[in-house]
């Protein structure tokens, strides 16, 4: 075997810790985990950006019971208590276990917030849109790229092979030039020596094959034995059962989360500096009351786990961000649901946020206020939040963060997302 | 040598089938035809769907009274059963009809049509309406005019279910006054931006609420599927792209649905679908031409549409810029290796689970689960990625030595497989495999079995 293309090239140093047990990639609620290293241009501060994939309904989450509105909106969906927050806003009872982050300031939210996505509605359009960070000006399906992707190309010290990625599909914050990879951790690759150096021949001349097989080499332990291999890679009888309902966040416990969540947080007090990941479920477009608990749940969960799991000091260096696409209509819907929506909230949690405020001016609920008098009226552009808390967090300036990060944005005056 | 792109652009791979037609016209003829490969390997309808959802339904209230009757859990586990059972031999039926069916553009046609129509089962008693779906709406209507497609998929319980509609009821309806209940959007909404006009239409936020007020009375009941009930519909008349439709029961719903059907901006979304899918990400401008301008000329009539796509020189570059999905790799794999669709449907559960079920959901593409209504996506780089790739490696290497004793000299599998795409070296490497499944493996895994 002379041919120079049959060499082995692969990255041990991205093997170490990547492999999980089987369970965290084959549950479908938590899609992606994107992390992002390099201590040299980020410093201390961590970033940790959640996608709420399906609308969250903003106004269920964090309940303006103040408005004199809302009551008559939402009779069905609103009927549990909330916690009371400021006197105008209630928690919903979904996610008391965070009240005490609330108190201790380590919990905030931005609402009547939303991207510069209007009308149309659609979740996939209003996605692309919040990972994209552009404005209605650029045509959605010319948008590939991601903010925290280009955030990332604009900091010095940051090597292309800094940031890489676990998971099953790509997230678009971070699609792009820089260097990104995939990886689910319940994946082997078995071959021997041989069909390893076969296999680098046959895909010599196909870049996107050539260089996809690479990476699984390299994230993978390749030259493992043959018969290493275990059953639970083609077995998973309990798949057969899974996949055949579908219904991907209506099934799975919220324990689910928890090894991936472990996994960030170990990196995060390493060198990691940025994960991103998204969660989905929160598409209520009927008995809301019920169906938002299991995403409100998990959302909990996540960001309780994360606290634990990192320690009292990096917690306190940490900015939790949770963003969705759109928010949903006002009035509840003939199933006890919500339809699509524009604008919604977003949840700020971590030590280095300063909580226990509800931040972003409030338009009412009063019809003549609505946006299309039928949707939250938006006051703040999401991204500006984001763009506010880079800054705060890696020293980023304006220019870069109006002009490269988040092409379009006027960022505004700070609304003071940090301490 | 066969030529291999109709084999790979328009079917599920080599060897064709016996009997498989080969030139553009043969292929047409064959797809207006008999749809031979659901007798061949039948999957069911909601005819049959629908006792076994009565019986889970029955079992599961009467066990809701009496938790602890042995006899009733006994039944309901029967029931249960009984329908996750017809949801796998949707499964096992699709693949085995496009393994062996020599009439390889409708199933490639089918689960274009399906993936457009994307519904995914949303609680275990639905388990096999997306198949029924298949089977009622999407195969009888593949070459007649998409104005029936839509309305038979439309009307269909897998879609009233999969996107709410059962759910949604006119505020000023006899049920709405009663109940205080109102709409829901949801179908709708992916109504004109998904199935119809597409997102960039100009189409604005009054016609979605419009057209749910419209959709309104459609509905789905136990006894007979579909249903139109006239105590939840909207009294009309509801305005949709500045149409007013007005009358009894659901003849309004299907006029409007014919007309978005023929309008001419899902002339264009669809046809670039099309060529999308089939040939190229970024498809030639007078490919989608031609199909859209054939569109337009025949109201769209689908075996028109699909003649336009077929006879377009564009359609037959030699060039393989998509990559296979994962239920086309698998398919196109049982092919090539001899493994018959008989022994596909006489595959246990639990056996077909391991060999087709899993690995599939672990290459990215769950059966019936598309993440969203917007169904999968189609760039290669979301298929190609280190782990679902990882996957076809895996499946390659482990699965084919379970299907097939002995398997075959990789050199001559690379051949059969491939035809003249298989590379000089694809062949040089396959013949140097340590073994004949590493070989085998190789072979499968190859850039040039991979891409289509």
């Amino acid at each position: 075997m002379d041919n120079p293309a049959l060499r082995l090239s692969r990255r041990r140093l991205l093997q170490g810790g990547l492999l999980l047990g089987c369970s965290a990639a084959a549950h479908p609620l938590m899609t992606t985990l994107t992390l992002a290293q390099g201590t040299a241009g980020l410093g201390e501060n961590r970033l940790v950006v959640i996608i709420l994939r399906g609308a969250m309904d903003g106004l269920d989450v964090l309940r303006p019971v103040g408005d004199p509105a809302f009551a008559a909106l939402r009779p069905d969906i609103a009927a549990t208590p909330g916690l009371p927050l400021d006197g105008f806003f209630e928690l919903h009872p979904g996610l008391a276990g965070l009240a005490p982050l609330w108190a201790a300031g380590e919990l905030g939210f931005a609402h009547a917030t939303s991207t510069p996505y209007r009308d149309k509605r659609s979740h996939f359009d209003g996605q692309d849109m919040l990972e994209a960070g552009t404005g209605m000006d650029v045509p959605v399906a010319a948008v590939r790229d991601g903010w925290l992707n280009r955030m990332l190309q604009s900091v010095p010290g940051l090597s292309a092979e800094t940031a890489y990625a676990i998971g099953r599909d790509a997230i678009s914050t971070l699609d792009g030039a820089a260097e990104v990879r995939n990886w689910a951790p319940d994946q082997k690759l078995l071959l021997t020596a041989q069909g390893r150096l076969l296999l680098d021949h046959v895909y010599h001349e196909e870049a996107l094959f050539r260089e996809t097989a690479e990476e699984a080499f390299a994230l993978t332990s390749a030259d493992a034995p043959e018969g290493q291999m275990t059953e639970g890679q083609m077995t998973g009888a309990q798949m057969t059962e899974g996949q055949m309902t579908g219904g991907a966040a209506a099934t799975g416990k919220l324990s689910d989360i928890d090894e991936l969540v472990d996994f960030a947080a170990d990196r995060l007090r390493g060198q990691t500096r940025i994960a991103a990941f998204s969660m989905t479920g929160w598409d209520t477009h009927r008995a809301q009351a019920r169906e938002i608990l299991r995403p409100l749940g998990r959302l909990e969960r996540t960001v309780l786990r994360l606290k634990e799991a990192l320690g009292p000091q990096v917690w306190g260096r940490t900015t939790l961000l949770a963003m969705t696409e759109f928010g949903r209509t006002v009035r509840q819907n003939g199933s006890d649901g919500t339809d699509h929506g524009t604008a919604g909230a977003m949840l700020m949690a971590g030590g280095a946020v300063r909580g226990g405020r509800v931040l972003g001016p409030w338009p009412g609920l009063a019809e003549a206020d609505l946006y299309d008098r039928r949707d939250l009226m938006p006051t703040s552009d999401v991204r500006s939040y984001a763009a506010h808390a880079m800054r705060g967090l890696y020293g980023l300036d304006t220019a870069l963060l109006e002009q490269t990060v988040f092409p379009g944005l006027q960022m505004g005056k700070d609304p003071g997302v940090l301490l | 040598m066969t030529d291999p792109i109709a084999a790979f652009r328009f079917g599920h791979g080599l060897p064709l089938p016996d009997g498989a037609p080969t030139t553009p016209e043969a292929m047409l003829a064959t797809l207006a035809g008999p749809d031979r490969a659901a007798q061949d390997f039948p999957a069911p309808g909601m005819a049959e769907v629908l006792p076994a959802f009565r019986r889970m339904r029955k079992t599961n209230s009467a066990l809701r009274k009496s938790p602890d009757d042995r006899a009733l859990k006994k039944a309901d586990r029967t029931a249960r059963r009984a329908s996750s059972l017809l949801a796998l031999q949707g499964a096992k039926a699709a693949l085995a009809r496009a393994t062996a069916s020599p009439d390889g553009l409708r199933e490639r046609l089918a689960s274009f049509w399906g993936d457009h129509f994307t519904t995914v089962a949303r609680a275990p008693v639905l388990k096999p309406f997306p198949t029924a779906l298949m089977e009622d709406a999407i195969r009888p209507n593949l070459t007649g005019s998409f104005a029936d497609l839509l309305t038979a998929v439309t009307l269909h319980p897998g879609m009233l279910t999969y996107l709410d509609q059962v759910n949604s009821i006119g505020p000023n309806s006899r049920r709405g006054n009663l109940r205080d209940r109102g709409l829901n959007e949801n179908l709708a909404r992916e109504l004109l931006e998904l199935h119809t006009l597409g997102v960039g239409a100009s189409y604005s936020q009054a016609d979605v609420r419009q057209m749910a007020e419209l959709l309104t009375g459609l509905t789905f009941v136990p006894q007979d599927g579909f249903a139109f009930d006239h105590a939840r519909a909207e009294p009309g008349p509801e305005t949709v792209l500045g149409i007013s439709y007005d009358g009894a029961g659901d003849e309004p719903i299907r006029r409007a649905l014919r007309d978005l059907a023929r309008h001419p901006e899902t002339a264009r979304h669809l046809s670039r679908k099309l060529a999308v899918h089939f040939v190229s990400d970024t498809p030639d401008p007078g490919l989608v031409a031609a199909i859209e301008s054939r569109w337009r000329d025949t109201d769209g009539n689908l075996l028109a549409v699909t003649e336009a796509l077929l006879t377009h020189p564009a359609a037959w570059s030699d060039t393989a810029e998509k990559a296979r999905q994962p239920f086309d790799f698998m398919a196109a794999a049982f092919r090539a290796l001899g493994f018959s669709g008989a022994r596909i449907m006489e595959m246990a559960p639990d056996v077909f689970g391991r060999i087709a079920l899993t690995p599939m959901a672990l290459m990215g593409q769950p059966f019936q689960s598309a993440p969203g209504p917007d169904g999968w996506p189609e760039e290669p780089q979301v298929w190609i990625t280190p782990q679902r790739l990882a996957a076809r490696i895996s499946w390659a290497i482990k699965v084919p030595g379970l299907l097939v004793t002995p398997l075959p000299d990789p050199t001559a599998f690379a051949t059969r497989a491939l035809g003249p795409r298989a590379t000089e070296r694809l062949l040089w490497a396959a013949a140097r495999a340590e073994s004949l499944r590493e070989g085998v493996g190789l072979v499968l895994s190859s850039p040039e079995f991979n891409r289509r």
